[in-house]
């Protein structure tokens, strides 16, 4: 089960009417290596990982959900009071269209999400190496995102998600280390 | 209904933020190194601050929690503003 | 403690007929979790509200980043 908290990880801010930018933050919503992907992949690859490292997934996955709150937090006050010519003059009449205002789970090209995002192969090493890779794709996006906008509040944001994914892909490579040992591990440096 | 969001709102509402960051990087350390005991220690110390923190701040600006984990006064206090992405 | 380069550099093949203006130097990023297989116990850590504000609690792991560095 899960229990919903009403607060955010992070101390959202924005301070720059720009609808332009929600366009492509959406990547980190509803793309490839965004925030949904990266909770699903991880809560998914739960059941058949080892016990070991069940932990990790499960833990990093909920996070994974805290971060997908605060790309909807910036999308959501970046549109809130758009006017639709705005949106329009900001790349979002497409969308406009057919969500109005509504968050979309979509990449900042309009492609809806979609499942096949997901790699679950079944083999530990596989899937953590795939974790790890996720972890610096994501971390890659929000460097391009920092340097597409000049709102310091903004990048604030991006950057505190940006070191997360650090430590998440620091993580993963600890539970392959985890897994690699042959008996009980202590510790491996 | 519309509550003023004043700066002790921002202030508490980012003490429990800080408390509960600490616990989430220790959970996640803890969870690859579920031996270290000192790291442990600091975890439960923390897990008692921001019981406190959350106590405090639920008293002044409604339940975090719902499914019975919050108290909540009367008329019921989870459906009202603001939401997280709002303030 | 930090790990003071994280910015690795190259030197791109400038072919005689680019129609941009050559980067004579493109860059990227190698933060610290590359270098560091397994965290040691008693790592050095930032005070609370710093380690919120950075996005971790180790200072080993910070890795800044700013968009002029590319």
């Amino acid at each position: 089960m899960w229990i919903y908290e009403k607060k955010l990880q992070y101390p959202v801010r924005v301070s720059k009417c720009d609808p332009r930018m929600a366009k492509f933050l959406i990547e980190q919503y509803g793309g490839s290596d965004g925030e949904l992907a990266a909770a699903l992949r991880y809560l998914n690859q739960r059941y058949t990982i080892p016990d070991k490292v069940i932990g990790l997934l499960t833990d990093i996955g909920t996070e994974e959900f805290a971060h997908l709150e605060m790309i909807a937090t910036m999308v959501y006050k970046l549109t809130k009071d758009a006017t639709v010519q705005q949106m329009e003059a900001a790349g979002l009449g497409a969308h406009f269209a057919n969500h109005n205002r509504a968050l979309f789970y979509e990449n900042a090209a309009g492609v809806p999400w979609t499942a096949a995002y997901i790699a679950a192969k079944g083999d530990p090493i596989a899937d953590l190496y795939e974790d790890i890779a996720a972890e610096e794709k994501a971390r890659a996006t929000y460097q391009w995102l920092i340097e597409m906008t000049d709102d310091v509040d903004l990048q604030d944001g991006l950057k505190f998600l940006r070191q997360r994914e650090i430590i998440h892909a620091q993580r993963f490579k600890e539970a392959v280390e985890i897994l690699k040992a042959e008996k009980d591990v202590k510790k491996v440096f | 209904m519309q509550k003023p969001l004043d700066d002790a709102y921002y202030r508490l509402l980012c003490e429990l933020q800080t408390a509960d960051f600490v616990l989430v990087e220790l959970s996640l350390f803890l969870d690859t190194h579920p031996q270290d005991m000192e790291a442990l220690r600091q975890f439960n110390q923390f897990e008692q601050k921001r019981q406190q923190l959350a106590a405090q701040y639920e008293l002044q600006y409604g339940p975090l929690l719902q499914f019975g984990h919050s108290f909540s006064r009367y008329p019921f206090q989870w459906v009202e503003t603001p939401w997280p992405w709002q303030v | 403690m930090m790990l003071t380069n994280q910015i690795r550099c190259w030197q791109p093949f400038i072919g005689p007929f680019d129609p941009c203006k050559p980067m004579l130097v493109k860059t990227f990023v190698t933060p610290p979790n590359l270098f560091i297989p397994f965290q040691p116990p008693r790592l050095p850590q930032f005070p609370p509200y710093e380690a919120l504000q950075k996005g971790t609690l180790w200072p080993l792991f910070f890795s800044p980043y700013d968009c002029r560095q590319q």
